[in-house]
């Protein structure tokens, strides 16, 4: 029903989309996927309406469509979700939801109508909140959640998911898999963007891959294995896997005692909890979102105060962010866009920007440092970017990614904090981050990792902590750090006993 | 738990409140219609053009031409009803497309140009007065029948408290304003572009078109402004209202808007500018204390309300990371 022939897309000094085609059946959910950089959200955002493309046509049910603005695309019944969370924190859940179709009545929106609306549309993912509130004051979770609930009902025909389940855990995702499925019972066509190959084998009919904005090949799900999928993305084969990548959990190993923090975190937020970190070790938090992982993180890194730290020279002091980096702390979070990146400044200077601001602003740091800097962390993390001067803003999402965590590592600190490092980033990247995790932490580098992917956690955790309802509740070493002894402690901490 | 996004609001009522009781204690006779009337009657042109100035402010712009605006249409009904033989309300409908006209072509270029705000509508502040000099450099009454009708227009009140037309005006442009900003699409829109133009264009708002019609919405309430400050007057003067734009601006800030848009209410601005002539009122009342002491005082509230915002922002920012999940 949808179609797309030679499509061409040109950014200054980039090719984004080379003469590319797409094809979408009603009923069926089809997989779009790609390296970070392939140009699947330009290929999406030329679909609607956001980016005017440089060549090529569009037909919906045989007619030509080009959509000059989003809106147009909404009208056409074209409901869509972009990579990054596309809603405004300062209007209600409900104004966000109805936002363009709002009920009225002689002009005038009806606001309880317009509440009710709103309600009706979150009915199918189990979330009750207060839809009269301000979206800006829930989670990201949350967010994503009301955008795909927005997204569905503006979808007559098609659906596009750009990376949906990014910030959401595994009951959410089921939740959206049956809203989705029911959807394709009715005859829309969905478009589904997603780095979880799981996901992709799970929900999807069909897959396109992309790689540097050329189609490479569209193919039934069923005639594809995962090897060969990646195969594709990659154009190579992918030489270990991540679950491959499992250092050996067998023996406990003791390591020196590096940092302790006592009494962190505040009831109603956290805890309070007791942490030792060893030199080189890598701690995995593992919990529901909203469980208080975040939180905890924040407690550590000096963003919210409330607890001491100790190293075996004496009391650190970290209530404030920036007490906590003079001390050679590091905190990559997980909300990218508000907290992690300047989108205007260039990759070269993200990248500089936390080792300037411990070096104080009166030394400046020299161009060619930043360059060498800039240009191994392009090159170990694989930043795909026309040059080291591209604001961050243009890069794909994943890339942007890339960026923040290049940042934190490139300030080698002695302590660094990771939420959710690898949000968005392709298989390939994904491996290559694990591998570079596990070098700094054999050089030294003390990591808290927090995911909500346990194939992550249990290949880099050396110990894992699950928090839930705001406590910390078990921790698992050794050969118990497996996916099924994880979950159950996520669910029911009792059977695990042990409470820290 | 209240809405933290209402705060503001509270705020500022409960200034008004205080200093309704303030002003009470001292002279008690302040509580009477008539000083009411008053009140509604001298700010009526302030109340205005703050209403347009709040939809401007809600989506993160601002509009610096308003004030010269206004002197332009005084100079212009004073000037077109002693030169020719239009009936006022002919003249009140040209100026009033000519207003509005001059905002829309603001708004136009501030989106097509991708100028800030700030620069195009500074360009426009020059221009108004300038053309306002064109047609006269020196006061000119008004002395048209029907106007003078209109200046005598009034209801009384129990107390002998006059409301006055020009009141009325002013009263109902706040009503048209809190439905405008709060009730409709277009309003919604305002708010989107508040938060984020990028962010409201990927949600489908006309971004050029609700542009335009912001500046447009602006032009058309300084130039009701303009009709009500001439008829308040009684005369058109191109030296009139320098600096009104700041005096709405505060206003606006006092009524709990952020400056930085997408956040605010146009009932917050009605009492921003209340409060604001009450000072003025009791200064008068007072009789020993300097004029002057009014822009103090609305300068110590700006700078509250600032403070005020800082902290809620932080408040709300520290709950958000607090996170309900
Ligand atoms: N606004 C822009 N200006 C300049 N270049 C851009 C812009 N948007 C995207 N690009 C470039 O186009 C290419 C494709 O980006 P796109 O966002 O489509 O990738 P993607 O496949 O969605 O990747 P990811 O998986 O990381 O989200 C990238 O090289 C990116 O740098
Ligand atoms: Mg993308």
């Amino acid at each position: 029903m949808l179609t797309i022939r030679s499509l061409t897309k040109r950014f200054p000094g980039t090719l984004a989309l080379d003469d590319v085609r797409f094809d979408l059946r009603a009923g069926e959910v089809h997989a779009l996927l790609g390296e970070n950089g392939a140009g699947k959200s330009t290929l999406i955002k030329c679909l609607t309406g956001a980016y005017r493309p440089d060549g090529g046509e569009i037909r919906l049910d045989g007619a030509k469509i080009a959509p000059r603005s989003t809106s147009e695309a909404q009208e056409l019944g074209i409901g869509t979700v972009y990579q990054e969370v596309n809603l405004l924190p300062n209007l209600t859940v409900a104004q966000n939801l109805c936002f363009g179709r709002e009920p009225r009545r002689a002009g005038m929106i009806r606001t309880r109508a317009m509440t009710r609306a709103a309600q009706d549309m979150l009915d199918p993912y189990g979330l009750d909140i207060d839809v009269t509130r301000d979206l800006g004051h829930y989670s990201v979770a949350i967010r994503q959640i009301v955008a795909i609930a927005r997204a569905v009902a503006l979808s007559g025909k098609v659906l596009i998911l750009d990376e949906p389940t990014a910030s959401l855990d595994a009951r959410e995702v089921k939740m959206l898999f049956d809203v989705v499925r029911g959807l394709k019972a009715r005859g829309l066509g969905i478009v589904f963007v997603s780095h979880f190959l799981d996901q992709v084998f799970d929900l999807s009919d069909r897959v396109t891959v992309l790689r540097n904005g050329r189609h490479i090949v569209t193919e039934d799900i069923a005639a594809l294995d995962r090897l060969s999928l990646i195969e594709h993305m990659l154009g190579h084969a992918l030489e270990t896997e991540v679950a491959d990548h499992a250092t050996s959990h067998d023996a406990v190993i003791a390591r020196p005692e590096m940092l302790t923090f006592r009494g962190m975190g505040r009831a109603g937020v956290v805890g309070p909890f007791d942490l030792d970190v060893g030199q080189g070790e890598v701690v995995g938090l593992a919990g529901l979102l909203g469980s208080g992982r975040t939180e905890s993180a924040e407690y550590l890194f000096g963003l919210r105060s409330g607890g001491t730290a100790e190293d075996i020279k004496g009391p650190i002091p970290i209530d404030t962010p920036r007490k906590a980096i003079a001390a050679g702390f590091g905190f990559a979070p997980e909300d990218r866009k508000t907290d992690g990146i300047v989108a205007e400044l260039s990759v070269r200077e993200n990248i500089a920007l936390a080792l300037q601001a411990r070096r104080g602003w009166a030394r400046p740091m020299p161009r060619a440092e930043q360059q060498r800097l800039a240009r191994m962390y392009i090159e170990r993390l694989d930043i795909r970017t026309s040059d080291a001067e591209k604001a961050v803003g243009d890069l794909s999402g994943g890339n942007q990614q890339k960026v923040v965590l290049a940042r934190w590592l490139a300030m080698n600190p002695r302590f660094l904090i990771l939420d959710e490092p690898t949000r968005g980033i392709d298989v390939g990247a994904h491996a290559e981050i694990l591998r570079l995790i596990h070098e700094l932490v054999g050089e030294g580098m003390s990591l808290l990792v927090i995911s909500s992917e346990l194939d992550e956690l249990i290949a880099v955790a050396d110990r894992v902590i699950v928090v839930r309802d705001r406590a910390h509740v078990a921790e698992l070493t050794g050969a118990e750090i497996r996916a099924d002894t994880i979950v159950r402690a996520i669910a029911r901490h009792d059977e695990i006993g042990e409470v820290a | 738990m209240t809405n933290p996004r209402l705060l503001p609001l509270y705020a500022t009522i409960a200034i008004f409140l205080v200093a309704c009781v303030i002003c009470y204690a001292q002279f008690p006779y302040m509580a009477s219609t008539r000083v009411l009337g008053n009140l509604l009657t001298d700010n009526a042109y302030l109340g205005i053009v703050a209403v347009g100035m709040t939809v401007v402010i809600l989506s993160g712009g601002i509009d610096l031409s308003v004030g010269s605006v206004i002197a332009f249409s005084g100079v212009f009904i004073a000037v077109l009803l002693r030169d020719t033989g239009l009936h006022p309300l002919v003249v009140f409908a040209l100026l009033l497309v000519v207003t509005t006209a001059f905002g829309a072509a603001m708004g136009g270029l501030i989106h097509v140009l991708e100028m800030p705000a700030f620069i195009v509508t500074l360009a426009g502040m020059f221009l108004a007065r300038g053309a306002a000099y064109m047609l006269t450099i020196d006061s000119v009454p008004i002395d048209d029948p029907f106007f003078t009708m209109l200046q005598k227009a009034y209801y009384l009140m129990p107390g002998k408290g006059r409301l006055t037309l020009i009141g009325v005006v002013m009263l109902l442009s706040v009503v048209a304003g809190m439905v405008i900003a709060h009730r409709t699409r277009f309003g919604s829109s305002v708010f989107a572009l508040g938060g984020g133009v990028q962010t409201a264009r990927l949600m489908g708002v006309k971004v050029g078109r609700t542009t335009v019609g912001i500046y447009a919405f602006s032009g058309f309430m300084a130039g009701l402004s303009g009709i009500v400050f001439a008829i308040y007057t009684g005369s058109g003067y191109p030296l009139a209202t320098v600096g009104t734009e700041l005096t709405a601006i505060a206003a606006v800030v006092i009524g709990g808007a952020i400056l930085t848009g997408g956040a605010g209410y146009v009932f917050g601005t009605l009492i921003g500018v209340l409060t604001m002539g009450l000072i003025q009122t009791y200064i008068v009342f007072d009789g020993t204390l300097s004029s002057w002491w009014t822009k103090i005082v609305i300068g110590g509230l700006l700078l509250m309300f600032i403070v005020l915002q800082k902290g809620l922002l932080r408040l709300s920012t520290a709950r958000l990371a607090g996170g309900a999940a």
